[in-house]
């Protein structure tokens, strides 16, 4: 039976805060987090490795922490595919300047969220009801 | 330069003379019930006559790494030689309850998603390992999972080449081109692994896939 909820909190974590952390620290911060039952939106995105190695420690914890059952993840990053080639530069330019900062990263309790349907350009987060 | 180049040369030459020929190592990914082991069965049914491992409709049937150490693909005059190595499906979450409805008792729903975790690890580890991937994706369901994404972009940054498996197009509601418009970068091939359907195209589309593979 689906858990249920009196209130929602939506933690926003701009970039700046995890841009000095290394992978270890950066996973840490955000399963920290959502382990106080709150969604992350991260301003930018994970590298892919990383987002390997937050899964791998998403199910180390399903595994030892009571309760957890793990995580919804989703990341919207506009694709540069699609853009005119003037400005997919520009932000090819911008991105190794500042990093992907044009991404959006959602992430939140798997006993909270029921499901994060993602099309290419919209993010839906279904919350488990009462 | 010369003198770098040729003692190189030569020393390439050696190691290819006296190196032991080394299968390919192909590995099936993807989320969980995609179809991983069915597809693993059909390819070792075909090729070794024996299955490898058990299906299920609960997921998480594969929670171990599965290996079968010599496959000898002979298909229209070619040969492929691979190690298969059938991998637990990657989750972002496992929760034993889900396993109840299937009919489980608690201890044994517990027991499977404790496992299954163990099991996503491993497959996450061994991605360093592949030389070519095959990513089976139940072609009914959305692929636009971030799963797939993370899966798809740590090959793609280990230069490891992909071929995508668009699974169980006997079913009404599977889609090939939904698959093909995520992931457009990459071959994509519709088959039923259960029914055997276009599983020829599937076998070309392995030679395609092993040709790429890196060093």
């Amino acid at each position: 039976m689906a858990k249920t909820f009196s209130s929602l909190t939506l933690q926003f974590v701009p970039y700046s805060e995890v841009e000095r952390l290394d992978t270890v620290g950066r996973i840490k911060k955000l399963l920290k987090i959502v382990l106080q039952n709150k969604i992350v939106i991260l301003q930018g995105k994970l590298k892919v490795e990383e987002e390997a190695r937050l899964i791998e420690d998403t199910m180390a914890l399903v595994g030892s922490i009571k309760g957890f059952k793990g995580i919804e993840l989703a990341v919207l990053s506009p694709k540069l595919e699609d853009m005119p080639i003037v400005m997919r530069m520009r932000r090819q330019f911008a991105r190794a300047l500042i990093g992907e900062q044009d991404a959006i990263t959602i992430i939140g309790p798997a006993s909270i969220i029921r499901e994060i349907k993602k099309d290419p350009s919209r993010i839906q987060v279904l919350l488990k009801g009462k | 330069m010369p003198i770098i180049v040729i003692p190189d040369f030569f020393k390439r030459i050696f190691l290819n003379l006296f190196k032991k020929k080394r299968h390919i190592k192909l590995g099936l990914y993807g989320p969980p019930n995609g179809g991983k082991t069915t597809l693993a069965n059909k390819i070792c049914k075909d090729w070794t006559g024996e299955e490898l491992g058990s299906v299920s409709k609960i997921p998480h049937e594969t929670r171990e790494v599965q290996i079968k150490e010599k496959v000898d693909l002979k298909f229209k005059g070619r040969e492929l030689t691979f190690k298969l190595i059938d991998t637990p499906g990657i989750a972002t979450k496992i929760d034993y309850e889900d396993f109840l409805k299937f009919g489980m008792k608690k201890n044994d729903a517990k027991k499977r998603a404790k496992e299954a975790t163990q099991g996503v690890i491993e497959a996450i580890r061994w991605l360093d390992d592949m030389d070519c991937v095959v990513i089976v994706l139940d072609a009914t369901i959305n692929p636009y999972s971030q799963v797939n994404i993370t899966i798809i972009g740590n090959l793609a940054a280990r230069k490891i080449p992909v071929l995508i498996v668009a699974n169980k197009i006997d079913l009404h509601k599977a889609d090939i081109k939904r698959i093909e418009a995520a992931f457009p970068q990459y071959e994509v091939v519709g088959i039923s692994a259960k029914f055997g359907k276009n599983i020829e195209e599937f076998y070309e589309s392995l030679f395609r896939l092993a040709k790429k593979k890196k060093g």
